[in-house]
């Protein structure tokens, strides 16, 4: 009712929200974390375009760390079939299948659906394998401790700059099929510098899946990352996941500062990680490359 | 094509408020598009039209404000230029995206209360 005069007219209200669209799906991923950090389970998002060699580097991944005895596992997004999930539990990681339909992206729900009948409390490393797309997995949280996009060398020199929410959002780049590189026109500086341009402190790890380069360096990195958050033999005792708002798009970079800080936090300095000058996220890796 | 599952969910929260203020009917939303949001303004604005018939917003514009991505040093506040590295051109501190760059939010919702 109008309070002026009590005539019975309607009032138009403007409702300030500044909400985020997906609000919704950050309080399911921040659950989904919450289930992953409780159990020690060290979640990865692993995305790239279609094809790019996101199953084979997992392949490679379970030969490259048998040696450190972690329990993995995966679950891998597929439009219609099932054969990325079939090729891991072959190379002998369990895996389950996401059947994604139409949708070109994972989010914090169907992730969490899929959990519900996959043993994935007993995994030290869980994957999660998301839909070959460049575009839309960035922006979906999936309460990962990390994202790790898989670019290869086949891809073209400027794909960082192409796609630069996807790179933006990435704590890691495995640059991978660099067994091609000798027979390809491609400088690979030239990514380095592209992806330069997209991620403030660009983490680069140069593998090949075929060949099993730089695939120890991948394997250090995940065992970093394991013991920065809590979850490896050499944990630290303390974590400052609750420092970090997770109100926030990209989850993900927000979490790279957990492991990262954990040996390195003595002065109260704001987490925007200015002050680690060329701090790593997670490092370990000798192929990295700091601009 | 992700807009089509974003606008389902600023449809769903724009009814959820309407509910919940008694709202007779809605105006107009404001929604800000941040370059590095990941959403293409156009798309989502093509979604938003072939989504909300049959909704309570079957009838609402949307505005779309699109927001520039920049960088800046978080030390020193110098801008960093459109397409350059990362890094700050005055201190070498990694640089850090500005606020909005790549948000994607409901800003506002114009309803009619009693
Ligand atoms: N030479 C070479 N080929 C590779 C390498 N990694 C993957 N491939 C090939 O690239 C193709 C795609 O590899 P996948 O592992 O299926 O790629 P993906 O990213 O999982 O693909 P989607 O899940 O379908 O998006 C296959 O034919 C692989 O054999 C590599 O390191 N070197
Ligand atoms: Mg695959
Ligand atoms: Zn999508
Ligand atoms: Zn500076």
């Amino acid at each position: 009712m109008c309070t002026t005069c009590g005539c019975g007219d309607t009032e138009l209200v403007p409702v300030e929200l500044h909400e985020k669209i997906l609000a919704g799906n950050d309080r399911a991923a921040r659950h989904n974390r919450e289930h992953f950090l409780e159990s020690g389970v060290l979640a990865l998002n692993l995305m790239g375009s279609p094809g790019a060699g996101k199953t084979a580097v997992l392949e490679a991944t379970a030969k490259a760390a048998a040696s450190k005895g972690w329990k993995l596992g995966a679950v891998s997004a597929d439009l219609a079939t099932d054969n990325d999930a079939r090729r891991l539990q072959k190379a002998g990681i369990p895996s389950k299948a996401i059947t994604t339909g139409q949708a070109c992206h994972l989010d914090a729900e169907l992730v969490h659906r899929s959990l519900h009948d996959f043993p994935w409390q007993q995994t030290d490393v869980f994957f999660i394998e998301n839909v070959g797309n460049l575009v839309c997995p960035a922006i979906y949280d999936l309460g990962q401790a990390a994202n790790v996009v898989v670019l290869s060398v086949t891809e073209g020199e400027d794909k960082p700059l192409k796609y630069p929410v996807m790179f933006n959002a990435a704590d890691l780049v495995l640059l991978t099929k660099c067994d091609l590189v000798p027979h390809l026109d491609v400088e690979l500086a030239k990514v380095h510098d592209a992806l330069a341009r997209v991620m403030p402190r660009p983490r680069v790890i140069e593998v090949s899946a075929r060949s099993g380069q730089g695939m120890d360096a991948w394997v250090a990195w995940l065992e970093e990352l394991r013991d920065g958050i809590g979850l490896g033999a050499a944990a630290h005792a303390h974590s400052h996941a609750h420092e970090h708002s997770h109100d926030h798009a990209h989850g993900a970079e927000h979490h790279a500062h957990v492991h990262s800080h954990a040996h390195a936090h003595d002065g109260g300095h704001a987490h925007d990680g200015a002050d680690h000058h060329g701090h790593s996220h997670a490092g370990g890796g000798k192929h990295d490359h700091e601009h | 094509m992700h807009e089509y599952s974003l606008v389902e969910a600023l449809v769903t929260r724009v009814e959820a408020e309407a509910r919940k203020r008694g709202a007779l009917a809605v105006h107009r939303l404001s929604v800000r598009v941040g370059e590095l949001s990941g959403v293409d303004p156009e798309l989502f604005q093509t979604a938003y039209e072939t989504f909300r018939a049959g909704t309570l917003c079957a009838d609402v514009p949307l505005t779309l404000t699109r927001v520039a991505a920049s960088w800046s040093c978080p030390r020193c506040k110098t801008p960093i230029a459109r397409g350059a590295i990362l890094r700050c051109p005055a201190c070498d501190a990694p640089g850090k995206l500005d606020d909005g760059s790549d948000a994607l939010t409901l800003d506002r919702i114009e309803m009619e209360v009693p």
